[in-house]
């Protein structure tokens, strides 16, 4: 029965047809409406459990790590924020080479923002001290971390003129050893360099946002 | 409402019984329509095994499932060590768990056959379009199962595969960062990440699947099978009892017939489960057995195979892949305008829309893009009742060169699928290139092929040889 009266509801004109109760109709429109703002609503305490717990957001304090003990061309790693953060002692010859990458290199200058370069490394080196580069291992591509190529020259994966650097084996992402990454790479964006501070010589704070 | 009935006098007491049942739940009628009373095509192939399959696998995956619940703690800290402890301590649990992950790689063969059997006969088209969309949103579930899924275990592989799959999320402009830390719950793939994929995995998706499935199954139950010559057997009824002429009742005969194909589909499963329940690192990754380390990822990362051609289109797209995007762009509006008589409106809506389209190509990044052509590879399975123009439904009645077309659609697939396994290399990264040229060419272009050439008479009645 009710088939019937629905289905004759509407004429040709779009108008209501006779017989149909226009106040009723807006309340039931009025109600629907006010039923899926509730219904969003109750949506939004369930979705907010998703975000990040207040545990979770606590967690991430800055690493303090002693860095005297590594020898030139060395990579220590630890772990600040569950992400590993490399701290690369370079040798005057990777310095050198370097400088000559730039044409082969998608951001030379870092000057992109999706991983804003803290403006103490925004220099040629892409460190504090140009010896160490501190950078987070992680490919800006989605998230592989990539392993080291440190040693120049033709390897699998590698074109044959290599200077050095770092492969994501994931997508074949390349980087330099400032974190730099190559042209016509699925990476947009060179390595992220975390805020950090040398309180020492020897002794660096890893995740401290003050200036250097 | 049905008449309230009454049994015979003296009917024997399973009738009584069945008519009390019947006058308050339809099960006769159920029963009549959806087993001895469906008919199906009595030409039915070999391809039409794997949905019955499919089915079968989905009560494995769910039975096996409910069995290592028992025992699995879905916690960073203890879920690799419980997965060892259900292989190594539980009474039989490395065969309920060694079901389980061979269910997963049989579950993506038969639905691929399964979706290739439907793509080869025109069982997308009318009136079978939701039957059809039905099932690509099971195969979209399926897949979330999967990967989900795959995360519980907490190897090295779990870890770092959704590690990427979650940064693809992070790729798409503005919303990106914080959809991905929505979805890990957490800086990085973590306990919180594991919980919550737990949750959907066990529970979530496969209340999903399972109203999919049925949804699948009523509207197929509504249009009637297919069948291998694409002929509507419901055109050729007989007419005094109404039935179709080339139809037979789905029980007992393709019951028993699946039996067949049931027990050939156990002696591989089972073989797989008992004689090589890794398959040489597909099935189960060898870098799964290392417990998941945040800090290393394995030198060489790589989906299940069962994601590796949607994986390949995802490394395909670099810049130069974007920039033939953009010219590919160009091209079709300017054909569009040329050739395809629309109004003066619509020309400069498509060449409008094509602008914008080359402008975003080229201002998002090529991350981004790869994230959209991963995704579209798979929707793009969606609109395909409305892709195929042809004029036949069967590929018995298309031109010949069709079968060539679809071998190599295959051939692809598979291409795009092994270099989704290795690692990335210039070479791969040309052919993959091509292979996601050709896949999407053979979906978008299909409303223009699909026309063209001889076709074949289609018969009235479905070609069947009794045997």
């Amino acid at each position: 029965m009710s088939g019937t009266i629905s289905g004759d509801a509407q004429n040709t004109a779009g108008a209501l047809a006779p017989g149909i109760d226009k106040g009723r109709r807006t309340w039931i429109a009025i109600t629907c409406g006010a039923g899926a703002i509730g219904g969003a609503a109750v949506a939004v305490p369930f979705v907010s459990t998703f975000a990040p717990s207040e545990r979770a957001r606590a967690a991430g304090a800055p690493v303090r790590v002693d860095i005297s003990a590594i020898a030139p061309g060395e990579k220590l790693t630890v772990e600040w924020r569950g992400k590993p953060v490399w701290i690369l002692r370079r040798t005057p010859a990777q310095l050198e080479a370097l400088a000559k990458l730039d044409p082969q290199l998608a951001d030379p200058a870092s000057v992109r923002t999706q991983y804003p370069t803290p403006p103490y490394a925004k220099n040629a080196h892409r460190s504090i001290k140009p010896e160490y580069f501190i950078g987070v291992g992680i490919c800006t591509h989605l998230g592989c971390s990539p392993g080291d190529r440190l040693t120049p020259g033709p390897q699998p994966s590698l074109p044959d003129d290599w200077a050095g650097g770092f492969l994501c084996a994931c997508h074949g992402s390349t980087f330099d050893l400032a974190g730099r990454v190559y042209k016509n790479k699925p990476a947009p964006d060179n390595l992220e360099v975390p805020p950090h501070r040398y309180v020492s010589d020897t002794v660096v704070i890893i995740g401290e946002f003050t200036q250097a | 409402m049905a008449e309230f009935k009454q049994a015979p006098a003296g009917a024997p007491l399973g009738t009584q019984l069945m008519t009390w049942v019947d006058n308050r739940f339809p099960a006769s009628k159920l029963y009549k329509e959806h087993l001895s009373e469906y008919y199906a095509p009595k030409n039915f192939n070999f391809w039409y095994f794997f949905g019955a399959l499919a089915l079968l696998v989905l009560v494995i995956q769910i039975v096996t499932g409910i069995f290592l619940t028992m025992h699995y703690k879905p916690d960073a800290a203890k879920a690799f060590e419980s997965v060892e402890y259900i292989m190594r301590d539980v009474p039989w649990g490395w065969l309920v768990r060694y079901m389980h992950s061979t269910g997963a790689s049989a579950f993506f063969i038969v639905v691929y056959l399964h979706m290739f059997r439907g793509m080869i006969y025109g069982s997308y088209r009318k009136p079978r379009e939701l039957v059809w969309i039905f099932g690509c949103a099971i195969f979209l579930c399926l897949m979330a199962e999967a990967f989900m899924g795959y995360l519980l275990p907490w190897g090295q592989m779990s870890y770092w595969g959704a590690q990427v799959i979650i940064n693809l999320f992070a790729a798409i402009p503005f919303i990106g960062p914080d959809l991905s830390l929505l979805i890990r719950g957490d800086y990085v793939v973590g306990d919180a990440t594991l919980n919550r994929f737990f949750a959907f995995h066990v529970i979530a998706v496969p209340l999903v699947l399972l109203g999919l499935v049925v949804a699948h199954i009523i509207a197929l139950h509504e249009v009637g099978s297919n069948n291998p010559d694409g002929v509507e057997i419901k055109a050729k009824k007989d007419p005094k009892t109404g039935i179709p002429l080339d139809g037979i009742p789905f029980h007992p005969y393709y019951t028993v017939h699946d039996i067949l194909g049931v027990s050939v589909f156990l002696m591989l499963f089972t073989a797989v489960i008992f004689f090589a329940p890794e398959m040489g690192g597909y099935f189960l990754e060898y870098n799964n057995f290392i417990p998941a380390d945040p800090l290393t990822t394995p030198l060489h990362i790589a989906p299940v195979w069962y994601f590796t051609p949607y994986y390949s289109m995802l490394r395909a797209v670099t810049d130069p892949l974007v920039n033939v995007f953009a010219v590919l762009v160009a091209l079709g509006a300017v054909l569009a305008v040329l050739k395809g008589g629309f109004s003066t409106v619509v020309k400069v809506g498509v060449l409008g829309a094509a602008l914008v389209a080359i402008f975003l190509l080229k201002t998002f990044d090529a991350k981004f893009w790869g994230v959209v052509i991963m995704g579209l590879g798979v929707m793009i399975m969606f609109p395909l009742p409305w892709l195929d123009r042809s004029p036949v439904k069967s590929i018995r009645y298309k031109p010949t060169w069709n079968k060539y077309l679809y071998a190599l659609f295959v051939i692809n697939f598979f291409v795009l699928g092994y270099l989704g396994i290795k690692p990335p290399s210039d070479i791969g990264t040309l052919v993959s290139q091509a292979g996601t040229l050709f896949y999407f060419g053979f979906f978008l272009l299909m409303p223009w092929w699909s026309q063209l050439g001889e076709f074949k008479a289609v018969p009235d009645r479905v070609t069947f040889e009794p045997h």
